[in-house]
């Protein structure tokens, strides 16, 4: 199978990544790469095995409902690229005019 | 053309737990922004989302009342996407293996299904200025039930309807506030339209509507948007898949505009959190606990107090009513229809007035309602007295009983008493008296009128006017 330009264009827009044509160029081939190996698991048989959502063999790990304490406000801001008094800043995202 | 509506609903609904889903940071309203907020909340690299157990029981109990199937085992998914109010540009939510499946609502005589109900973490809140967003993650990581209906509701009323229904059953499951303006109740709707005439799986073009803040925004949105996708059929138009935001100002829906928007979640499993198997025994001891829901209700309401049906549905709409009325009969066991009366007229007019959830946020306890119906039930206030005196006592707080003892206005009833005023009346108004003996019947309404007004209302409508109509026939008699 083989990944057009356009579909890593649409990833990276997912991404928000920017890449130039010639990086799009290159990771389509990498990706193809990547797939025709990955798609080596579809030999495996696995009739009757239920898929995997978790490699532990575990199930069932739970917290009780108790709060216990958060960050100072000061702390959860340290490392914000802007703020606003007890705020994160950001762009706007919605045009509120529509 | 005319066309069918296709709607469905998907109803965020916050669960009261004192902290978290996947940590332990507080869940109270109102904190100061950003200060409930912990690395795991806000994604930190190295840390651990762990499931909060009760988190869990509340959404198996809400979707048992909605007579969901339980899933034996249930995962978390990551719902991948880019937006301000997520810090880990993920939500932890389910995918194809949810907590609930296959339950419904029942809404008069017509089954909503609900097709999925599953738990997932609320995002943070954001204020937009001019410019710029400010973001709160104070709400980041709350617990979410959503509530996901299949496309079976076809008008906005019905969608009202609906969500009505829906917060009265979750009410009386008391694992959320239920409270749209807190936002512990949250609604988005799909709508699509077909022809009618065309057969019910042939589904049109859906709109998602957002930023609906009350149960009357969903309904005018819902009918805003039907217009607008009428009118852009009939010209031969075609609807554009995309979410539009109601703006309730203006009573319209706009197409949020926002380059960043992209429906490709690219679900995938959650590697952090482990899978969750829920046994047999723990779904049956979750329904064991179930409390009575509002059909129940209503049908023992009818037996035991002898209600038609049309009052049991409209005391047991609301949990916080039912109990009212409950309460009211186990103070003193009066006439059930007249305390239902009241509840739905009087009382249930005043809560809406003054917007609150139910009859029992009024300033006016059971024991006022059971004292007042008892003042009219023995006679001694008329129920347009009774009026006025429900009125008093909800601005001053005061009980009926001593309204009545401090205002003197017990009803007259006692005919020796209205006698000597009833003579007096006659005597004022000669004309009147003259006319009613010449035949003009509406005289004697006069004279009713003058004898409630010398006794400041007191005197009861009826017995003034049998009194006055036998001193008119007896003077007669001996004139």
């Amino acid at each position: 199978m083989a990944i057009s330009t356009k579909e890593v264009e649409y990833l990276a827009l997912l991404a928000r990544i920017q890449l130039t044509p010639q990086e799009l160029e290159r990771f389509a081939g990498q990706m193809d790469e990547i797939l025709a190996y990955v798609e080596k698991l579809k030999t495996a048989r696995t009739e009757g095995v239920s898929p995997t959502s978790h490699v532990l063999e575990l199930s069932n790990v739970f917290r009780e409902d108790k709060v216990e304490p958060s960050l100072p406000t000061e702390k959860v801001l340290a490392n914000a690229p802007d703020r606003e008094g007890p705020f994160f800043k950001v762009p706007q995202i919605i045009d509120p005019a529509g | 053309m005319s066309y069918i509506p296709v709607i469905g609903l998907e109803t965020h609904l916050q669960l009261k737990t004192v902290s978290k889903i996947f940590c332990g940071c507080s869940t109270t309203f109102g904190a100061p922004p950003n200060s409930q907020v912990c690395p795991v909340c806000l994604g930190f690299p190295g840390t651990l989302p762990v499931l909060n157990r009760q988190a869990l029981t509340f959404g198996i109990r809400v979707a048992l009342a909605l007579g969901c199937g339980i899933q034996p085992r249930i995962v978390f998914h990551r719902k991948n996407y880019f937006y301000p109010d997520l810090p880990k540009d993920f939500q932890i939510s389910q995918y194809d293996l949810p907590l609930g499946t296959d339950g419904f609502v029942e809404i008069g005589k017509r089954r909503i299904r609900i097709g999925r109900a599953h738990l997932e973490e609320d995002a943070g809140k954001l204020l937009h200025s001019a410019g710029y967003s400010l973001v709160d993650f104070n709400r980041t990581g709350v617990a979410l039930l959503e509530i996901v209906t299949e496309p079976d509701l076809t008008s906005p009323e019905e969608a009202h309807l609906y969500l009505k229904t829906l917060r009265g059953i979750l009410e009386y499951l008391e694992v959320s506030d239920c409270d749209m303006e807190k936002g512990s109740l949250r609604c988005d709707t799909n709508i699509s339209l077909r022809p009618a005439g065309s057969a019910a799986d042939s589904l049109g073009t859906k709109v998602e509507i957002k930023n609906l803040n009350s149960f009357k925004a969903v309904a005018r949105s819902l009918a805003y948007e039907i217009q607008r996708q009428a009118q852009v059929l009939d010209e031969g138009g075609k609807i554009q898949q995309e979410t539009r935001l109601w703006d309730d100002a203006a009573g319209r829906t706009e197409p949020m505009r926002s380059k960043e928007y992209a429906h490709d979640y690219r679900y995938f499993p959650e590697p952090d959190l482990v899978p969750f198997a829920v046994s047999p025994e723990e779904v049956e001891k979750v329904r064991g606990n179930l409390p009575e829901l509002p059909p129940q209700r209503a049908r023992r309401l009818i037996e035991q107090y002898g209600l038609s049906e049309m009052d049991a549905r409209t005391l047991t709409a609301s949990k916080g009513t039912a109990d009212y009325f409950e309460s009211c009969m186990k103070a003193a066991p009066a006439s059930a229809k007249t305390l239902a009366n009241w509840i739905a007229g009087e009382l249930s007019s005043q809560t809406n007035a003054r917007n609150l959830e139910s009859v029992a946020g009024l300033p006016f306890p059971p024991g006022h309602l059971v004292e007042l119906v008892g003042l009219i039930e023995s006679g001694k206030i008329s129920g347009k007295m009774a009026k006025e005196i429900f009125a008093e006592a909800l601005s001053s707080g005061q009980s009926p009983g001593s309204i009545v003892y401090s205002k003197g206005l017990s009803q007259v009833t006692d005919p020796s008493v209205l006698q000597t005023a009833a003579q007096e009346v006659l005597k004022e108004h000669p004309q009147a008296a003259a006319d009613y003996r010449t035949g003009k019947g509406q005289a004697l309404m006069f004279l009713v009128g003058q004898l409630m007004r010398r006794t400041q209302g007191a005197a009861s409508p009826a017995i003034s006017q049998e009194i006055l109509r036998k001193l008119l026939n007896d003077k007669e008699k001996r004139g």
